[in-house]
């Protein structure tokens, strides 16, 4: 079974792109004794074969959750995923699990709480090697770790090491070399540089963008910071409050920031231009103020796509205000 | 910034050395700097380079192992490393010098009532009762940005958001009137909105407080909105410093070139980042030379021999690399770094079409 699904016929959209993952009218509920909270509603993208898709807000706006209920660590309450055209939600089979393990993998936000503080790196990085038996003999799986420790940026020494012995910022690295190790379908990355220094930045996202080009592998980039997305991704979703309230190609999204949301994480993002930046007015988006403005208690707001490819979750007024931006 | 203004702190030759595990580490290798009056002098570096620890010196809050072992800090006419004890280091500390750490959770105490922790500030420092202190608490809480403070004054920690708990510590920090506020990456736990707002309001509390900033991050887009100064450390060493203007727009050292060029923001889709290779080096050995010679693309022979000095680039801009020796070739930084503002333009403008 495994030999067909490397190779699987993807379904394609109406332009021809090949579906690789597919998120439709996703909702993700926690609960708390009888109190229920919707961390994620109404969530639905598609991710293409080979793109970089990230999803872009600020903690608590469900980003996270998004991502987790992709790899099956949270339980959806609502609509389906789809992973190589196979339905990975809720209940299925052990073998199955074990297929969406072994394909995707995930580099998690905080890099303290995703290590095992009891085991060596070595162990760390090599343990879904071993759990799936990916390689020949001993020689072959040191040399593995020993690649994947480098292409993060850490030495052959560090194998031995425990967590503790690391600083944040390496920490998330031997994250990212426990994933790559793998060298998973779809990678799922969570703010997989915000605890990074600078000058290693550049190093990871070049190594995420050199794996998206050799090996072709499809990133689902988690992220708060929209210059970095701007930079790595192909196309961006801005989550709010458990929703995606644009989805967009980058430079479209960059050219035409429609949602006064979008527009106001955009002010604030922090430009290395003292000039620029000092000079910067910041834009807030008061949520109760647009409902106000747009009349969202008669016409409430609905996921539509205003031109081809770009999606805004605005009502009927709104719509009509976006349409005269594009025909001017 | 001009060099006759009027200086608050004055560091000179200091260095640090730690032991771990038997083993001499130098953190900071001989740093001399000035910090003038209601300035904010940002200290940027990654992560080992040095700049949290440097800072620290000045509170007496290095980590048992850690020792000053030369070098003075003067601050109000004597050296602060003069301090041995913690009830020496008291009239300093907090007082006179305050720190906001990075992550806001660690520095409130969970089991600790918000209020309580503000109030307990003001009654150790002004002597104050415990309802004057309670008055000035909320006081403060509202200055900066609690809503409805009185009513959220007995909530704890947990009860508040990562941004408002950040408000807090800065209204503790603020409690002691401090002359000089150490905010050590401040802003890197929170979200890009929350971290605009909370920039904003250290700096408009500047003004009404009047107290001299160091700021450190490691974050440019952050620097270039705070920074009066800028100074930048690797390894141990500020390797350069100036105003905002003349880091962002004339950088002088390689490693000052290295981390402009890397920002995702100048980059272009497709083309690979301009990455720094390789690691800083491990501050047990012995550093020869400069010590980010082996990491440069413009390294010369005498790098890997010889310390440079720090040379003067204007009366505000001094940088410590050999490029600058007068018998050094002529070396035009990167293109990244020359169009930096170009480029910024062209980002924005893009922007802002619709």
């Amino acid at each position: 079974m495994s030999e067909t699904l490397q190779n699987p016929v993807l379904e394609k959209d109406e332009n021809g792109r090949e579906i690789l993952l597919k998120v439709k009218d996703l909702a993700v509920t926690f609960y708390n004794g009888k109190k229920e909270f919707k961390a994620v509603h109404d969530v639905n993208f598609n991710v293409y074969k080979g793109e970089t898709f990230s999803l872009v807000g600020e903690s608590g706006s469900g980003k996270t959750t998004i991502g987790r209920a992709i790899i099956r660590i949270n339980p959806t309450s609502n609509g389906d995923i789809y992973f190589m055209g196979k339905k990975i939600n809720g209940k299925i089979s052990h073998e199955d699990q074990r297929w969406v393990i072994r394909n995707m993998q995930m580099v998690f936000q905080d890099p303290a709480a995703s290590l095992n503080e009891r085991a060596t790196i070595d162990y760390i990085v090599s343990e879904g090697l071993q759990n799936f038996h990916l390689y020949k003999d001993e020689e072959d799986r040191k040399q593995k770790v020993l690649n994947a420790l480098e292409s993060v940026g850490l030495l052959a020494e560090h194998a031995t090491r425990y967590p503790h012995e690391f600083s944040g910022g390496q920490r998330q690295r031997i994250g990212i070399a426990r994933a790559m190790v793998m060298e998973p379908t779809l990678l799922i990355a969570d703010e997989p540089i915000s605890a990074l220094d600078v000058s290693i930045r550049a190093q990871v996202l070049n190594l995420l963008n050199e794996f998206k080009r050799d090996k072709g592998l499809t990133q689902i980039f988690i992220a708060h910071d929209l210059s970095v997305v701007r930079y790595i991704s192909d196309r961006i979703a801005v989550i709010h409050k458990g929703q995606i309230v644009e989805l967009a190609e980058t430079n479209e999204l960059f050219k035409n920031p429609m949602h006064p949301y979008t527009i106001s994480l955009m002010s604030a993002i922090p430009l290395p231009d003292p000039e620029i930046e000092k000079a910067k007015t910041l834009i807030t988006f008061d949520e109760e103020e647009e409902a106000k403005k747009w009349n969202y208690a008669e016409n409430a707001p609905t996921f539509r796509e205003i031109v081809p490819g770009h999606f805004i979750y605005c009502n009927d007024a709104e719509m009509e205000e976006f349409k005269k931006h594009y025909q001017k | 910034m001009t060099t006759n203004q009027e200086i608050i702190l004055s560091a000179s030759d200091v260095e640090v050395q730690f032991t771990v595990r038997g083993k001499q580490l130098r953190a900071i290798r001989n740093i001399s700097i000035d910090l003038y009056k209601d300035e904010t002098l940002a200290i940027v570096g990654e992560s080992g380079s040095g700049k949290s620890v440097f800072t620290k010196t000045f509170t007496g809050m290095l980590e048992s192992n850690g020792k000053v072992t030369n070098g003075t800090a003067m601050f109000e006419g004597k050296d602060l490393y003069a301090n041995k004890t913690d009830t020496d280091w008291e009239a300093i500390r907090g007082k006179k010098i305050a720190t906001i750490f990075q992550d806001p959770m660690t520095s409130l105490n969970p089991i600790i009532p918000i209020g309580k922790q503000i109030t307990e500030v003001i009654e150790k420092h002004q002597g104050k009762s415990f309802a004057e202190a309670k008055e000035e608490a909320i006081k403060l809480m509202e200055e900066v940005g609690i809503y409805n403070a009185k009513g959220r004054f007995d909530e704890y920690p947990f009860m508040y958001s990562g941004g408002m708990r950040q408000r807090i510590v800065i209204a503790i920090a603020l409690a002691c009137h401090p002359d000089i506020l150490i905010c050590d990456e401040p802003t890197t736990a929170l979200d890009v909105t929350i971290q605009a707002q909370i920039i904003r309001l250290i700096k408009k509390l500047q003004k009404q407080y009047g107290y001299t900033i160091i700021f450190i991050t490691h974050d440019l887009g952050v620097v270039a909105n705070v920074a009066d100064r800028v100074a930048i450390m690797y390894s141990g060493q500020i390797i350069e410093y100036g105003t905002v203007n003349e880091i962002f727009y004339e950088p002088k050292h390689p490693y000052t070139w290295g981390l402009l060029s890397s920002l995702p923001q100048l980059g272009i889709k497709g083309e690979p980042l301009y990455a720094i290779h390789g690691t800083p080096p491990s501050l047990y050995d012995e550093i020869k030379g400069d010590a980010f010679a082996p990491r440069s693309d413009y390294a010369m022979e005498i790098d890997f021999e010889e310390e440079p000095p720090m040379f003067k680039v204007t009366d505000t801009h001094y940088a410590k690399t050999w490029l600058l020796d007068p018998r050094a070739p002529k070396v035009e930084p990167p293109a990244q770094v020359s169009s930096l503002h170009e480029r910024m333009k062209q980002v924005i403008a893009e922007q802002e079409e619709h």
